[in-house]
């Protein structure tokens, strides 16, 4: 390991503990926001591991984190925490092996209608079992568990994600992913196993979404389809990673962190003009940064370095 | 009973199917995958309740007023919002996503003007709301106008794309862009008016379904889906392609509903939608190639 990765990651790992001791000088709001604000950098960062290198816009995210909330309500009371959580994982990844399996190889625009769908099927179908089957719509979720440890379990999940993005680039997966991404036929020319690299990644991003949601879970002591299955979710996921930029693994947190504040702000504070100002802010930032803010950083110290 | 499901999902699927219609149009020719496209379907159907409560105007008539406004808005809309991304994205593709992305964003838009004017509320209004017999059946009267419409509006667009010459260069378009600006057709031009068009297909389709069928200010996306999905079981810019798909979807949704359970009609859709992708990547009707 060179010396500057192992700076990286020295400083990586203080910020990772100046980040866990934060809750301990804040009151219950400011915990909450902090809670709410790491969920989405994971589901930034794990939506453009797989989104950003294959260019396929998935709008499935709220599936697999409202596969992870559910299996956590079916399940809290039958077996221990930890169980419950590797069960969900299980589970979203096996969702994602059928649906990549199913999906992948359709084409850019035929992917997007399939994802956009998802959440609204699997709702469908949780709903429909929940009515016929067991007969009742919700459950409630009774977990010891406080706001903090759920911020302190995905602040590692958090680390995990980046941590698995920074193995992925460095290694041959990542290398043949960015071929796939930059033109499928040159990548089937040179050998690569397309269908194989993409669905890897798809499973990998899929169930760290899924653990999202289900270490979030508990936040709510009472849960329905219609709530955990909310498609805004994946809505302000694309839209974060994107001004971010999806592209690399830094960039979607540079989205994340202010769109979430002010989504927060104006949800507060203009609740019914809410979904006007998302769309607004949605095209431009389509129409002024397509490629995101990390791209508009790094370009400009291009610059500044090809003018010294 | 079997009569009545079979007719009631004949009547669902001219619906569906004149939606798809405009919705292929939209992407056939203009490029513009409009995710919007039924957030549209649900105003129309809005203008349609307004005018017949506050003002007593019957949705035969409010259609006079509704589908032009519709093919305004559409060819203005295409000028402002997608041009810009059309001359962007040049020849690299980049077109499918950016359109995706800006129209989800007017998705919100337009959701979030009805919600705030409209509520949240289911809607409907009373209109020629009486049974009539049809072979033993019976059958709502608004139900079979709504048909009927479809029917007629299908009918005449069909006609006009393949008669006229107009419609023989918006059919080149769809068929090969790069080579019909050699024979003297201005592509961006007739993009523009099919994109209009296919606004107008969207604002008749909400009419309808407003004659028929409680709607509220978020049930777009639904009708999206559903259009999305039959246009690309349809193969994209072919509206037969869009009917039979059309009129496949209602009857299944139809039947599925009065045998099995109505709570897995999209689960029914999404199994027809991925078997035929599967079985046929490029949709029913499809050339293949421009996937």
């Amino acid at each position: 390991m060179s010396a500057r990765t192992l700076t990286g990651l020295g400083l990586a790992a203080l910020a990772l503990v100046m980040l866990a001791w934060l809750p301990s000088q804040l009151d219950a709001y400011g915990v909450g926001l902090l809670l709410g604000m790491t969920g989405y950098v994971t589901l930034a960062t794990a939506w453009a591991l797989f989104s950003g290198p294959t260019r396929y816009i998935s709008l499935a995210t709220v599936a697999f984190f409202g596969i992870g909330a559910y299996t956590v309500a079916v399940l809290s009371e039958a077996m221990p925490y930890p169980m419950v959580l590797i069960t969900a994982a299980l589970v979203g990844g096996a969702v994602a092996l059928v649906v990549g399996l199913a999906t992948l190889r359709l084409a850019g625009v035929y992917f997007v209608i399939f994802s956009f769908g998802l959440a609204e099927l699997v709702r469908q179908l949780v709903t429909w079992y929940e009515v016929n089957v067991t007969g009742t719509l919700g459950r409630y979720i009774f977990l010891p568990i406080t706001a903090q440890q759920i911020y302190w379990q995905l602040l590692a999940l958090c680390a995990l994600t980046f941590l698995i993005g920074w193995l992925i680039a460095r290694s041959r997966l990542g290398l043949a992913l960015r071929v796939i991404g930059d033109d499928e036929a040159v990548a089937a020319h040179t050998g690569i196993n397309i269908a194989g690299a993409k669905l890897a990644l798809f499973v990998i991003s899929a169930t760290l979404i899924t653990l999202v949601g289900a270490i979030q879970a508990p936040r709510w002591t009472y849960v329905e389809p219609a709530m955990v299955f909310n498609p805004t979710t994946s809505f302000l996921t694309v839209i974060m990673a994107l001004l971010g930029g999806a592209h690399r693994l830094w960039g979607p947190i540079l989205g994340a962190i202010p769109l979430f504040l002010l989504f927060e702000w104006l949800s507060a504070n203009f609740p019914n003009h809410y979904a006007i100002i998302l769309g607004l802010l949605f095209i431009t930032i389509v129409f002024l940064v397509p490629k995101g803010v990390l791209a508009l950083v790094e370009s400009a110290f291009a610059r500044r370095r090809r003018l010294q | 009973m079997l009569l009545t499901a079979l007719i009631s999902g004949l009547v669902l699927g001219g619906t569906y199917a004149l939606v798809a219609m405009g919705l292929t149009l939209q992407y056939g020719i203009s490029r513009i995958m409009n995710l919007a496209y039924g957030e549209f379907v649900i105003f129309a159907a809005f203008c349609a309740f307004v005018l017949f409560t506050a003002y007593g105007i019957s949705p035969l008539v409010g259609m006079l007023l509704v589908l032009p406004a519709a093919f305004v808005v559409g060819y203005v809309l295409y000028g402002v919002m997608m041009q810009p991304l059309v001359k962007r994205s040049g020849k690299t593709g980049a077109l499918d996503v950016d359109a995706i992305l800006a129209t989800f964003g007017l998705m919100f838009v337009v959701q979030g003007v009805m919600l705030v004017t409209f509520g949240a509320n289911y809607t409907s209004y009373s209109y020629m709301n009486f049974g009539v017999n049809i072979l033993g059946a019976s059958i709502a009267a608004n139900r079979l106008l709504a048909f009927v419409l479809a029917v007629v509006i299908g009918g005449a667009l069909y006609m006009v794309l393949a008669r006229t010459r107009w419609g023989t260069a918006i059919r080149a378009v769809a068929v090969a862009p790069e080579a019909a600006p050699l024979v003297g057709i201005n592509v961006n031009h007739m993009a523009r008016l099919a994109f209009a068009l296919g606004m107008v297909l969207a604002a008749a389709g909400g009419i309808m379904i407003s004659m028929y069928q409680t709607f509220n200010a978020s049930m777009g996306v639904v009708f999206a889906m559903k259009a999305l999905i039959i246009v690309i079981m349809g193969g994209q810019g072919n509206l037969l392609g869009a009917l039979v798909a059309g009129l496949m979807l209602g009857l299944v949704e139809t039947f599925v509903a009065t045998y099995i359970d109505p709570g897995l009609t999209l689960a029914a859709t999404y199994a027809i939608f991925l078997a035929v992708l599967l079985w046929r990547p490029s949709g029913l009707f499809g050339k293949g190639g421009r996937a």
